[in-house]
């Protein structure tokens, strides 16, 4: 690698960074900085975070007790239609490709900025226009449709609230993760500095080049989709509503044609991160690069193929579900393969048990429950008996929701001395970090136990034999919503009080530990060059006799 | 667990059922046990593959922290060996796990060719069940009135509401419709499941070999009162069920039915009221002869005209306030049976 | 590295943005960004293809019946203006890359005479509809399908107005980046090195002419 002259401080020699290079509210709403962008998308996701977290600390608080004492039906059915919606379109789809991948991506490519970089602010704006459209519905009381939109319910079979316009706003969000998506495509083809080649990105690239191609592919047809029911409540198509001659099952092909691939472009940034940390913070090289790399791909791949494993029970044919159950599968093997190689890089490492490889553990405990439990669920015949029961929520909130926060909070602790140029205080972060792991379990692990008993989901009152498992989840949240604001707490604090941090304080040797930290406007002060595999760990001792 | 934790949280004791475990409920269905070997064989893979490997976290994590500055690593990419057998072995589980649960998928899939076959219609927010027998056609629908009376926690209106009385030791066949949203029709206790489609017929089958009650939820949300939509499986003992059949057979009169029985089995309360309490839909009480003012501005005096086209067309005249979700009657009841209906309606004015 | 040799001395000309490092690595991204743009483009369109099938598959007579109601003259037409339109739009590309600004912007105005008769043709074809009533969902008002041999006939006109009017959309937008590179060639933007935004928009506007290629027989040839 080039290496600079600089003294690893925050500042080049005119003395600024990418944070004070330019001042003023207009350079930040009008920047082209990819690293700009990604900050203003993480202060963005993180503030809508907070409001779906409320939202279902709202629905937890009402199923602390069977009876519906807290809301009226209809209020309740609400709150969890908004808690879904800000949390699957505002959160998880952008929370780690748009906030980490844009401020990560050209720096670890070796390069000065994304490949469009006025598409990357006009992404940006795209996103907070269709957040707009989703604040507007949320403050004139929501929609009860439930996230997924089913028709004819939300065809004019008795939704109330504003359903077109959160159609519209999820449609205008649509865009943005494509134009995103597109942008990522282009830079890693198009951008790498002299000596990255393809088998020398680092895997967190690998896993955003997958998800890139998912928003790309997928993506516009839930904007069609969307759309089409938009019209359908507008004008009466006649496409989704039986009333109107249309097919409801139509509808859920077209919904989860995207939205089962939107899992993994959830997910499989949170996996390329957890390469990333699992890696610097054992000093020991990714056990199956190729296999963690192709992987990503393949579980891009499969994911296409596989939607109709939401639909087992909805009167498609019994050859269809069939058919999904077995690919479904299939995309379960590529996870568990990158599952175990995380592990087997722990291997005779030599680990810093520090915040970030805690929140890479936790992760690994997290989405193993995930996953494994996704087999209970592409099963057919257990299927019959989970499909719609808490035992699906649980599941999806262990890889979606765990998974993504988890990698998350793993990948801003471990960028943020590059990005804020500040050190956190590991001691909070520790105990913050219990306090996080066993809120988030308390809540989630539960709702396995009332889902497989036979509790349904989206249930505004239940009755009382799942009382328990209620209560204990409900506890959970708060619980771990206490750790989260713990968590925040101690970052912001560090932003004024945290100690300078130095350009790379983990050891890493991938290309963004170059730059400074904070980095400069231009990312590097000269030209780059890559001459060394990005998890090349100065300690690697070759064993005698063998190399692999 | 439960009797150290339940003081502490309050929660109430509710009685095991009997033949419940811990994951699950009671197996009372002749496709249960299969459906929970499946489950288990899941289950028990899932807890030795999750232990193996967060075994070997715990233990690398204690065995491999950092020791100091200059701890020196092996270089190691990766192990083909390693990466096929953890390929191939978790792929013969996987493998093992679609062909059991698509063996149960299959049985569940082809309803016996002697099932009983029993109509059920959802809608929002009732289940309602219609069998043959004699040659008549028999509806259970509706809750009891004088058991609702009693209910103040509306969680307990699973008691109230007309349940599906079935035969035990005889397979059963649903054939399901919506007349209006998608509901979807669960019996934990069978391990059954199948979607309520408006617009098509879904079917679902199962066999209790005992007696006893199961309950039934709906699990596909439906709006308002998706949680409330509770109905309950009676398994009857064989003679008894064929001597329950018969008799709802001979009370059953051919012909239409009177009005306040259509209101109570067409799910009507399940939107209007008949005491002037608010609900989804207007209260019939002191309804006839009234003045309503519509969505669209103008007014409408409520006459036998206007009740038969909101019967039967509901949204061509939407009342102010009211959100234009009823299902249309229009096929579902016959003249005589709309007249009847508005007699009722007479009765319950002012 | 032959990177750092070349930014530092190759000429930076203002239409190369300062975060390529030539107009080939520029022109590249820009290319490939296209393409993935219109690969996206070609997915939303699937998805009202995927509408158009499963509505036919349930309603193959209706297909029948409420298809005859297009004009088959109108559609063929508008199918050459189209085809006419990509020629000179493939004309226009290739007077960029000679650097011909004046051919481009000739070749535009050609093109674009194209895309107005191709709106003037769909709105003739439109205000008909509107008048006898052949409109979708529920402002279907038409008489004149045999009620009992076609079941729901607004279906059919609820997919051809969802199908040609997002493609028409798709026109207008096009009209107007073609407005915009012709003026840009009417103030000597492009030349041999300076093309590329041509040659997008032009692929842009055979994606156009293409959707309507597929558009045009699946829903006025229907037999």
């Amino acid at each position: 690698m080039s290496t600079t002259s600089l003294d690893g401080v925050g500042h080049d020699s005119a003395g600024t960074n990418y944070l004070n290079a330019k001042r003023g509210i207009m350079s930040w709403l009008f920047t082209i900085d990819h690293k700009r962008i990604g900050v203003m998308y993480l202060v963005t996701v993180l503030t809508f975070f907070l409001a779906g977290g409320l939202l279902a600390l709202g629905v937890r608080a009402e199923l602390f007790t069977p009876e519906g004492d807290l809301f009226s039906a209809n209020t309740y059915n609400r709150l969890f239609t908004l808690h879904g919606a800000i949390m699957v379109f505002l959160v998880l789809v952008p929370a780690i490709p748009a906030t980490l991948g844009n401020f990560v991506l050209p720096l670890q490519l070796g390069t000065l900025d994304v490949a469009f970089p006025k598409l990357n602010l006009a992404s940006f704006h795209i996103y907070v226009l269709g957040a707009c459209f989703l604040l507007f519905v949320l403050i004139t009381g929501g929609v009860d449709t439930g996230w997924t939109f089913y028709t004819p319910y939300s065809s004019g079979g008795g939704a109330d609230g504003h359903v077109v316009f959160a159609l519209m706003g999820a449609f205008i969000l649509g865009f943005s993760s494509i134009l995103t998506g597109l942008n990522f495509i282009v830079t890693i083809h198009k951008m790498r500095a002299p000596g990255v080649t393809w088998g020398r990105l680092p895997l967190f690239l690998w896993a955003i080049y997958a998800t890139s191609v998912i928003q790309v592919l997928a993506t516009p047809v839930i904007a069609i989709t969307l759309f089409l029911l938009m019209f359908e409540n507008i004008v009466g198509i006649g496409i989704f509503d039986p009333a109107l001659g249309g097919d409801p099952v139509l509808f859920q092909h077209f919904f989860w044609f995207y939205s089962h691939p939107v899992v993994y472009v959830m997910a499989l940034p949170a996996f390329g991160v957890i390469s990333e940390t699992v890696t610097i913070h054992s000093r020991r090289h990714i056990f199956g690069y190729t296999a963690i790399a192709a992987s990503s791909v393949a579980i891009a791949a499969i994911g296409f193929l596989i939607w109709g494993h939401h639909m087992y029970v909805s009167g498609q044919s019994e050859l269809s579900g069939t058919i999904f159950s077995m690919l479904t599968f299939g995309v379960g093997l590529p996870t568990a393969i990158k599952l175990l190689s995380w592990i087997a890089t722990l291997y005779k490492g030599s680990i810093r048990m520090n915040t970030v490889m805690l929140y890479t553990l936790a992760f690994l405990w997290i989405f193993a429950i995930g996953g494994l439990t996704g087999l209970f669920l592409a099963t057919l015949a257990t299927d019959v008996h989970l499909h719609d029961t808490y035992f699906v929520v649980a599941h999806f909130h262990y890889v979606m929701m765990g998974g993504v926060l988890f990698a998350l909070i793993a990948g801003m602790h471990h960028w943020w001395p590059k990005i804020t140029g500040k050190m956190f205080n590991e001691s909070i972060a520790k105990v913050s970090w219990v306090v996080v792991f066993v809120g988030y379990n308390l809540t989630f692990f539960p709702q396995f136990i009332a889902g497989s008993r036979g509790m349904p989901r989206r249930y505004h009152q239940y009755i009382p034999e799942f009382e328990l498992w209620n209560q204990l989840s409900t506890i959970g949240s708060f619980t771990f919503g206490l750790g989260l604001f713990m968590v925040l707490g101690y970052l912001l604090q560090s932003i004024f009080k945290g100690e300078k941090a130095p350009a790379n304080p983990w050891g890493g040797v991938s290309l963004e530990w170059e730059a400074l930290s904070p980095p400069v406007e231009h990312n590097f002060s000269g030209p780059v060059v890559c001459t060394k595999g990005p998890y090349d760990f100065p300690e690697a001792v070759s064993p005698v006799g063998h190399d692999h | 667990m439960n009797s150290l934790l339940l003081p502490l949280l309050g929660a109430r004791a509710a009685e095991a059922a009997e033949g419940a475990t811990f994951w699950m409920p009671p197996q009372a269905s002749t496709t249960a046990a299969d459906s929970d070997f499946v489950f288990y064989f899941i289950y028990w893979t899932c807890v030795v593959f999750f232990t193996i490997m967060m075994g070997a976290v715990g233990y690398f994590v204690l065995a491999y922290r950092q020791k100091s500055e200059n701890d020196k690593v092996p270089l190691m990419k990766g192990s083909h060996a390693l990466e096929i057998g953890w390929s191939l072995i978790p792929a013969v589980f996987m493998a093992g796990m679609f062909w059991f649960g698509f063996q149960v998928w299959i049985d569940l899939a082809v309803p016996p060719a002697d099932s009983m076959e029993v109509r059920v219609t959802g809608q929002k927010w009732s289940w309602s069940y219609a069998y043959k027998h004699d040659g008549k056609i028999i509806k259970e629908a509706g809750a009891d009135a004088e058991c609702m009376k009693k209910v103040t926690d509306p969680t307990r209106d699973i008691e109230c509401n007309k349940p599906l009385r079935v035969p035990a030791g005889k397979p059963v066949k649903l054939v399901m419709n919506s007349i209006d949203v998608l509901h979807s029709f669960y019996v934990p206790d069978f391990r059954v499941k199948k979607d309520v489609v408006p617009g098509r017929y879904t079917v679902l089958w199962f066999e209790a070999p005992e007696p006893g009650e199961h309950n039934i939820f709906c699990t596909e949300y439906c709006g308002d009162k998706h949680g409330y939509m509770y109905s309950k499986v009676i398994v009857m003992p064989p003679a008894e069920f064929d001597a329950w059949i018969q008799k709802r057979a001979d009370e059953t009169v051919d012909g239409p039915r009177p009005g306040d029985q259509i209101f109570a089995q067409e799910g009507c309360t399940g939107c209007h009221t008949t005491d002037g309490s608010p609900s989804v839909g207007p209260s019939m009480k002191g309804l006839y002869g009234k003045t309503e003012k519509l969505a669209d501005g103008s007014s409408v005096q409520v006459d036998d005209n206007y009740l038969r086209e909101s019967i039967l067309v509901p949204g061509a005249k939407v009342v102010e306030g009211f959100a234009p979700t009823m299902p249309p009657f229009q096929g579902r009841l016959s003249d005589e049976e709309v007249s009847n209906l508005i007699d009722y309606i007479k009765t319950l004015a002012e | 590295m032959s990177a750092a040799a070349e930014h530092g001395h190759e000429h930076h000309p203002p239409y190369l943005a300062h975060h390529f490092f030539n107009m080939n690595q520029q022109a590249d991204s820009v290319k490939m960004g296209m393409w993935l743009f219109l690969v996206q483009e070609i997915l939303f369109f699937a998805g009202l293809f995927m509408a158009y099938i499963a509505m036919r598959y349930i309603y193959p007579d209706t297909w029948l019946a409420a298809a005859e109601e297009l004009d088959k003259v109108m559609g063929a037409t508008n199918t050459v203006v189209l085809l006419t339109s990509s020629l000179t739009m493939a004309l226009g590309v290739r007077a960029a890359q000679m650097g011909n600004n004046k051919a481009v912007a000739g070749w535009c105005a050609a093109t674009l005479l194209g895309a107005y008769g191709f709106m003037i043709i769909k709105y003739i074809e439109y205000s008909h509809k509107l008048h006898v009533g052949l409109l979708p969902g529920k402002f279907y008002s038409f008489e004149g399908l045999e009620q009992a041999a076609t079941e729901a006939p607004q279906i059919f006109f609820s997919v051809y107005f969802m199908m040609t009017g997002v493609h028409g959309l798709h026109v207008v937008i096009g009209i107007g980046v073609i407005f915009w590179i012709m003026m840009k060639a009417l103030g000597n933007s492009f030349n041999s090195e300076n093309y590329a935004a041509v040659e997008n928009v032009g692929l842009y506007w055979h994606l156009v002419d293409l959707i309507w290629i597929f558009l045009f027989p699946l829903l006025y040839l229907v037999r």
